[in-house]
């Protein structure tokens, strides 16, 4: 009812008027008739209805809903006075526009990552089940997310009734070949229990999933995933039921997953069932730590009853086998948790980081209006003597950051859009960064995000404008400035504030920065410079035998060794800083047998060619490195870093000494082996940013092939033009061979320090915007100041004062703050960093290079801030001060 | 809706929408009309006051108690007349039993204290 009047009420008011016209008409007529002059007539009858404006005010006022209206009414004034003054307006709008964006973006990666919950059917009863390594003490600490061996799992599923069920995978690799000369393709893909996407609630888009009896060893069966679907494949559905290469066997198609399903990983192409590709004996085995658990709770059942029984079959297991690495216990993870366990720690970082850049906004556009409540202390004064309440006054200047915010927040958002791409595509190992997008919740969040920021940016000058009683407020003048002193404290507390949480931002941004460059600089205990690296796997069944394995490496290292600009070349089954690949357990055959919870010793396992150390510059410490001829049945000898003799030979020497590997069984060979140590090389590091690990190398030419095989060049100058040179050489060698993952080795490195590098730049990036606001408010406050005082200091000057004290008297006020606000920072950082401590890598967080760097940009740009107002207030002609009055 | 300040505003606002639609009961007029009858009828003790008369007819037409449609006045001029609705005359019962019992409960007040 009441909008249609208030859309109405133009014409509800001609119409009035008109009404107003007749009025008057007819009462001139009786008017007449009673005798009157047609003026006197006119006259009574205009002195009889009395103010028609009146009477039109009030039935515009009946159709006008009042709340509105006045919302209306302030936000045109808001919207004047923020237009009369366009450069603070335009400030003010890109402080909020970048603080709210920022928050927005990283809100965005949040949710997605953490908060939303996986497409799976009913997400909360998931939860993934992983061994549990219970510490003993520094030097063996507690390792809670242990993957877990295939024979516990099949124990766990079968002895325990608390999950409704519980499905195992694990990662494995292919060689995709066509059935019509494509090209082969090296495709990551995972093994899952044929319950896996019942259990997870997936339907296939075509076909069925892997049933019971496929999930056996040797079985071909393989169900593909949208996109290799859709690349590969052409989207054709007669796929299902044919069959396709994978390392040069068939395997038959049974079904394609639907385009969502994205799990674990994009990267994964195909999925086989748990036990295809897995020999029985290592089924069997109690230390084959490979797999990941999913489990689905039992409605009735609590997650800490389903986990206790879980935890108690892996106890007995862990007691019925005290030398094997069989860990005593089981821990749980949520889905998402698991997904995002390398990024939760930063994003949270980054999310803190980025809430204290809005408050430093909010403290900012705050600031800012406190000088303008200033200005306008007169017309707030002359207003409520005339009787406008304060609540008035009050909402009218809320409106005002509400306002600004609300722009800001619009403007924010937009820039999100573009700053969340920017962010999921630079920032590796986010999970399910592909469904990051701005959806109802996080603009929701943005509008809320853009009220607090209103209320906490326009209340606070709102009640210190209007709280003044009016006369006090017209008696000032500003040659006694006495009423603005207490709001020159609440903006300098204000700043202070600021300031605080600019320097805890600081600590943080140079502590990662350094932390950065040390994982930049770190050496690898390798040549990292001009190597080329590239992998390849070799199918098993084409090389069913180690000497066709060998005969292939071989002719391909001689070949690749004497390609010109090719100093040397070196094969493993890995590289250095190219991740942690594997470990074995063993026991020194030479040393007194374990005590009962002593746990075994492991080393790192690695398979390396005869050139490796020396192509790659790892030193010998010790010994000798393999001979050509330690091949096959003749190779049971094994090099250890020197960790690995730290750790677990405490000054004996470790030459001829024996290592017992029961994990470790070349093909053919009998199980219970002993490898003789023959050398001791240099440490290198699995990953940048860890400490060394205890390494083992075994000589490749024992017929390693599972898994794959790295192979670096060293070369004589940029190691990527000669990579086509060399992928020639295996395409010569094996034209179905598929290369992956051409790279060199500077560039692995890189990639494994990509995170740390973004989140070490956004965070910094915060930081010099915090700086930024923090400068400005302190110019801000101290030009106002300045002006507040130009008379008084007119007075000093023109009583003698001389230039230099003035400036010191301006720097002094405006440094106060800084400095306060510096020491209550540096406070707050101390407790600040210890949290992020275990996201830092060689660096304290009582770093004092980054201390002191921050203390001394802070007093700088203090300084800076505070010279121009102080050097502007010197200067002051004393004449022209005094008659500004 | 609009909220009133003033209570004793309030008890004459809600006698003039009373005495506007009992008016009406005599027929269609238009604003000056309505006045006039009021001014009238009450032998000139009561003078409608022109700023809440309008706002008055305009807030019942709103209330759908009347109608109006613009005619030709006496003099032939061009006039918005109202008229009464069937909910306007339940409303003026309703307003006249209310008013009724009111005159009554306050007579008697009135008739006790003036009997001592």
């Amino acid at each position: 009812m009441s909008w249609l009047r208030l859309l109405r009420r133009k014409r509800s008011d001609a119409e009035l008027q008109e009404e107003i016209e007749v009025f008057l008409t007819e009462e001139t007529a009786d008017n007449v008739a009673r005798g009157m002059s047609p003026e006197e007539a006119r006259r009574q009858a205009k002195v009889k209805l009395g103010n028609p404006q009146k009477v039109r005010e009030s039935l515009w006022a009946q159709n006008s809903p009042l709340p509105l209206t006045n919302i209306g009414h302030d936000l045109k004034y808001a919207l004047r006075t923020l237009s009369r003054t366009s450069g603070f307006s335009i400030i003010t709008f890109a402080v909020m526009a970048l603080c709210i964006g920022a928050a927005t973006s990283l809100f965005t990666i949040e949710r997605s990552v953490l908060l939303r919950p996986l497409p799976f059917q009913d997400p909360g009863r998931l939860v993934m089940v992983y061994e549990h390594h219970r510490g003993a003490g520094a030097s063996t600490p507690d390792f809670t997310y242990n993957p877990v061996a295939a024979a516990d799992f099949y124990d766990w599923r079968s002895m325990t009734r608390g999950f409704e069920d519980m499905a195992i995978m694990r990662y494995a690799g292919y060689n995709l070949t066509g059935e019509r000369g494509d090209l082969p393709e090296a495709v990551r893909a995972a093994a899952g229990s044929w319950n896996l996407f019942q259990l997870l609630g997936v339907q296939p888009a075509l076909g069925r999933a892997f049933t019971e009896s496929e999930d056996r060893p040797g079985n071909s069966v393989v169900m593909l995933t949208w996109s290799v679907f859709q690349r590969r494949f052409v989207g054709d559905e007669k796929i299902v039921g044919r069959q396709i290469h994978l390392d040069g066997k068939p395997f038959t198609v049974v079904g394609v997953l639907p385009s969502w399903f994205t799990y674990p990983d994009v990267g994964i192409q195909l999925w086989v069932p748990y036990k295809a590709d897995a020999t029985p004996e290592l089924l069997q085995h109690h230390d084959w730590h490979q797999s990941q658990v999913v489990a689905r709770l039992r409605p009735d059942v609590s997650l800490a009853s389903a986990l206790a029984q879980v935890g108690a079959v892996q106890y007995q297991l862990h007691l019925q086998s005290p030398h094997d690495p069989v860990n005593e216990d089981v821990a749980p993870r949520s889905l998402n948790e698991d997904l995002a366990g390398n990024v939760k720690k930063p994003l949270k970082l980054m999310l803190c980081a980025v809430g204290c850049m809005l408050l430093i906004g909010c403290l900012n556009v705050s600031n800012l209006l406190v000088a303008r409540g200033a200005a306008r202390q007169r017309e707030i004064a002359i207003r409520s003597a005339l009787g406008a309440q304060r609540a008035t006054l009050i909402r009218e200047q809320l409106t005002e950051s509400v306002l600004i915010c609300a722009a800001g927040g619009l403007g924010g958002i937009g820039m999100s859009v573009l700053a969340t791409q920017f962010i999921a595509h630079a920032w590796r190992d986010l999970p399910t960064a592909q469904s990051i997008h701005l959806d109802g919740a996080v603009i929701g969040f943005a509008c809320v995000l853009m009220f607090a920021a209103a209320l906490v940016a326009g209340l606070l000058p709102a009640l210190s404008t209007t709280g003044k009683t009016m006369l006090k407020g017209l008696q000032t003048s500003a040659r006694t400035g006495a009423s603005s002193v207490s709001r020159t404290a609440l903006r300098k507390s204000l700043l202070t504030v600021e300031i605080a949480i600019t320097v805890v931002l600081l600590v943080a941004a140079g502590l990662l920065l350094k932390s950065f460059m040390r994982l930049r600089s770190a050496d690898v205990g390798c040549v990292t410079e001009n190597i080329l690296t590239l992998k390849y796997s070799l199918p098993e069944k084409k090389y069913d035998t180690p000497e066709k394995v060998n005969i292939f490496n071989e002719a391909l290292l001689e070949r690749v060794r004497s390609i010109p600009g090719v100093r040397s070349a070196a094969l493993g089954n890995t590289l250095p800083a190219a991740g942690y690949w594997g470990d074995f357990a063993f026991t020194v055959k030479e040393h007194p047998p374990l005590k009962a919870g002593e746990d075994l010793p492991e080393g790192l396992m690695r398979w390396a060619d005869p050139g490796y150390f020396s192509a790659l510059g790892i030193p010998l410490v010790n010994g000798r490195f393999f001979t050509n001829d330690e091949r096959v049945a003749r190779s049971y000898k094994v090099i250890v870093s020197n960790q690995l003799v730290r750790q677990y030979f405490l000054g004996d020497d470790p030459i001829g000494k024996h290592l017992h590997v029961p994990a470790h069984a070349p093909a053919g060979a009998p199980s219970d082996l002993d490898y003789e140590i023959v050398g001791v090389v240099g440490d290198t590091l699995y990953q940048v940013g860890r400490e060394p690990k205890a390494t083992m190398y075994f000589p490749i030419f024992e017929g390693f092939a599972g898994g794959g095989n790295m192979l670096a060049v060293h070369t004589a100058s940029e190691p990527l033009q000669l990579s086509v040179t060399v992928q020639k050489q295996i395409a010569s060698l094996d034209p179905g061979l598929p290369v992956s993952d051409v790279r060199t080795l500077n560039q692995v490195i890189g990639e494994s320090l990509v995170n740390a590098s973004l989140s070490a730049t956004l965070v910094l990036a915060f930081a010099i915007l915090s700086l930024l606001l923090a400068s400005v408010g302190l110019y801000g406050v101290l030009s106002y100041l300045t002006t507040q005082r130009t008379p008084e200091l007119g007075i000093r000057i023109a009583l003698g004062a001389q230039r230099d004290q003035v400036l010191q008297l301006m720097l002094v006020d405006g440094l106060r703050p800084a400095l306060i606000g510096l020491g209550l920072g540096l406070v707050l950082s101390l407790a600040a960093t210890r949290i992020f401590q275990s996201l830092l890598f060689g660096t304290k967080p009582l770093d004092p290079v980054v201390l002191t760097g921050v203390i001394a940009t802070l007093l700088a740009v203090a300084v800076l801030a505070s010279l121009v107002p102080a050097w502007r207030a010197s200067r002051l002609d004393p004449m022209r001060a005094l008659r500004s009055e | 809706m609009r909220k009133e300040r003033q209570p004793q505003n309030e008890i004459v606002k809600g006698t003039l929408d009373m005495m506007i639609l009992r008016t009406l009961v005599g027929g269609d007029a238009h604003g000056h009309t309505v006045a006039k009858v009021i001014e009238h009828t009450s032998e000139d003790l009561l003078e409608v006051e022109q700023g809440s008369l309008y706002p008055a007819l305009h807030r019942l037409e709103d209330r759908k108690w009347v109608s109006s449609y613009w005619g030709a006045s006496e003099n032939n001029r061009k006039a918005k007349f109202y008229r009464l609705t069937a909910e306007g005359r339940k409303q003026l019962v309703r307003e006249t039993s209310r008013w009724c019992k009111m005159t009554r409960a306050i007579g008697l007040v009135m008739g006790e204290q003036g009997g001592q």
